[in-house]
């Protein structure tokens, strides 16, 4: 017995291209903040864009356009961690590979807390977004799983998906319906309601800093007994984990993290499908690499979705929610259509 | 001497067939009611004779520009929006056997949408390429919905999550075409994301109605063997119907009716998903749900488009108010499935 339960474990050494792999990361992450400092509705060259990072003294145009650009980079690298951790965290306590906050309509019951905070209790600081922002989250979270859950099968991809597409289109009624009646909150709201990074500031990264780093840290915490959790509750509670108490932390610290991002950025959708879906291909099943990694690939998605947005929506610029899901939703159906009948 | 079960049979069949009658002339005269409400109430109360004299070109000024301009285009873009999608999500709910599996949630009605737009905001075209472009992307979504998720075995699961991917990516989209076009248009923003009434004139209502008196009638003839192809593939084939030619029949009429209807009055949340199950509840099993289904869609696009006019100190468009009523019920019928343990 105990031999059959060790064949199960996922083997402890580190997995073969991590170290490639983190190596390429980390230099395809530079590359995005260079690439996001330098493109925009006005390019910067690359002298003016040295004399704007460390001469900052220099006053010209293009190092303020640089300067501008830095907290947008740095905010939508965080977001993309939040967003990536989160969407990671979502799929392994589901036991769902088609998770996400975005898809579970947890990105929307954040978006209807804001806007009730907004319409009924006057909250106008990035904090009070936050705290609305979690709140929401989690009963949303709650719910779509309650419902997902229902029945006899359990809580197969398909029941959550539909749980979580259903309860997005009527809580973004009651957004609608919020809104339209009032237009100091629509004009306060649509600023966020589509998802884009634009309005970071230093302020709002070092609001937002503190969620993430309580999150990321649940979620590294949680990872290897998330490992256990994958193999089966039996097996779980053979090897000593505690399943409820796990799932609980790490469906609050995914809940944080999404609750946090949504609530400063606005509901960007499907970074946590295409980080997570992206690190399993190349690491393997192994949580205690996959969600760590997590974190950069999404931070990557989500910087890189912003520059695209630059680029394609010039002399405006197109949200980088709105990217994320033209090409996070190919995904999704890509994982439909290979998914066996039977799990669905 | 007859035997007593064929009587009973038979007094069964009558009794239905008495209810649907009398449903459906219930649900036709509501329709009306609710059409003369349209035409009668706004921000100047007109009574039925003053209404007729201006629909007949006998008024004077402010009730003539009231009534002929703005109620009576509104009104009639309602009624024929409504038959469309209740017709149109009835046909898919019904054929895939799945109250889920509607033209909504499969992302049908955003691809019509993403043609209308482009039109419109790019190209500028006139009503009649509007409408032509919407059915053909309508079709090319189905189409696409359907090889996606054909695989080794066909499965209504595969089917709607394919569905939803498309329509994530559609409404991406949408949301991009809204930003270039007309970022400080709320109105127009509103109307393709939620579906609106508000505008509608009298010229771009006629293809609308054009195709629904064209397609309609085909759709319900075809709807008893509809009902057979209820009963599944093979019961179909057995009864001698030859359903691939039927399938195609009804997703192009149905598809034409709903993609018109999306271009003419934005996709309105939720009536081509509430219409058939409601009207299958009132007209029960047995009888076809065609015609009913059409009706319930014109009685709930009429009145939640009188509610949101009227209800509330704001004006909401229609689609708010379907919405609002359409997304709990969704909810409550996912509840229902999943106790049930039939999806």
């Amino acid at each position: 017995m105990n031999n059959l339960i060790e064949k199960q474990v996922p083997k402890r050494h580190l997995p073969k291209h991590l170290i490639i792999v983190l190596v390429a990361s980390i230099i395809l992450l530079c590359l995005c903040v260079v690439a996001s400092l330098a493109f925009g509705a006005r390019f910067v060259s690359w002298n003016e864009l040295l004399t704007g990072l460390f001469h900052p003294e220099i006053e010209s145009f293009s190092s303020s356009v640089v300067q501008e650009r830095i907290p947008r980079t740095i905010f939508s690298l965080l977001c993309g961690a939040a967003l990536g951790v989160s969407g990671a965290l979502m799929q392994s306590v589901t036991r769902n590979p088609i998770a996400d906050p975005s898809i579970l309509g947890v990105n929307t019951g954040a978006a209807l807390f804001v806007v009730c905070g907004i319409a009924f209790f006057q909250i106008s600081s990035a904090a009070e977004y936050i705290w609305f922002a979690i709140v929401g989250a989690m009963l949303t979270a709650i719910f779509v799983y309650g419902i997902g859950s229902m029945g006899s099968s359990g809580a197969t991809p398909l029941k959550l998906v539909l749980a979580g597409a259903a309860t997005s289109a009527a809580l973004s009624s009651l957004v609608s319906a919020i809104m339209l009646s009032r237009t100091y909150v629509m004009d306060q709201f649509r600023f966020w309601q589509v998802g884009s990074v634009g309005s970071a500031n230093w302020n709002l990264i070092l609001t937002f800093l503190p969620f993430l780093v309580v999150g990321i840290l649940l979620a590294i915490m949680t990872a290897s007994a998330l490992n256990a959790l994958a193999l089966g509750d039996e097996v779980a509670t053979g090897q000593g984990v505690r399943t409820g108490m796990i799932r609980l932390i790490a469906a609050f610290a995914g809940v944080i993290l999404c609750g946090a991002a949504t609530a400063l950025a606005g509901p960007i959708g499907f970074v946590g499908l295409l980080a997570m879906h992206l690190m399993r291909l190349i690491l393997g099943a192994d949580l205690r690499f996959t969600i760590p990694m997590s974190a950069i690939s999404g931070a990557v998605i989500l910087t890189i979705a912003d520059i695209a947005g630059r680029i394609i929506g010039s002399p405006g610029e197109l949200e980088a929610g709105v990217v994320t899901a033209f090409i996070g939703a190919p995904l999704l159906i890509f994982l439909a259509i290979r998914m066996k009948v039977r799990s669905l | 001497m007859r035997h007593p079960l064929l009587t009973v049979i038979k007094q069964g069949r009558i009794k239905r067939r008495q209810r649907w009658l009398l449903i459906n002339s219930i649900l036709f005269a509501t329709s009306l009611a609710l059409c003369c409400a349209m035409l009668m109430f706004g921000n100047s109360y007109y009574p039925p004779q003053e209404i007729w004299s201006a629909l007949t070109g006998n008024a004077a000024g402010g009730a003539s520009f009231a009534v002929n301009t703005i109620r009576f285009p509104r009104m009639l873009a309602g009624f024929f929006a409504g038959i469309a999608f209740g017709i149109a999500g009835n046909t898919f709910q019904t054929m895939l056997r799945n109250p889920l599996a509607n033209p909504d949630i499969l992302g049908i009605t955003a691809g019509s949408s993403v043609a209308a737009l482009i039109c419109i905001l790019i190209f500028h075209t006139s009503n009649t390429v509007v409408s032509i472009a919407s059915v053909i992307a309508g079709l090319l979504t189905v189409f696409l919905i359907f090889i996606l998720s054909k695989g080794k075995s066909f499965s209504i699961g595969r089917l709607i999550l394919v569905g939803i991917g498309i329509q994530a990516m559609l409404s991406a989209a949408i949301s991009f075409l809204l930003m270039r076009g007309a970022q400080e248009d709320i109105p127009t923003a509103l109307r393709w994301l939620n579906g609106s009434l508000n505008g509608a004139q009298l010229d771009s209502t006629i293809p609308l109605m054009i195709t629904v008196i064209l397609c309609a009638p085909i759709v319900a003839i075809l709807g008893r063997q509809l009902g057979i192809l209820e009963l599944g593939e093979e019961s179909a084939t057995s009864l001698g119907l030859n359903t691939n030619q039927t399938r195609i029949l009804l997703v192009l009429t149905s598809v034409a009716m709903l993609a018109i209807a999306t271009a003419t009055t934005g996709p309105i949340a939720f009536v081509a998903f509430l219409a058939g199950p409601i009207a299958k509840r009132l007209v029960g099993v047995g009888y076809s749900n065609v015609i009913p289904a059409g009706l319930v869609g014109v009685n709930l696009v009429l009145a939640a488009d009188l509610i949101g006019q009227f209800a509330f100190t704001t004006r909401y468009p229609v689609g708010i108010i379907t919405g609002l009523l359409g997304a709990p019920y969704l909810i409550y019928l996912l509840i229902r499935m999943n106790r049930k343990g039939s999806l």
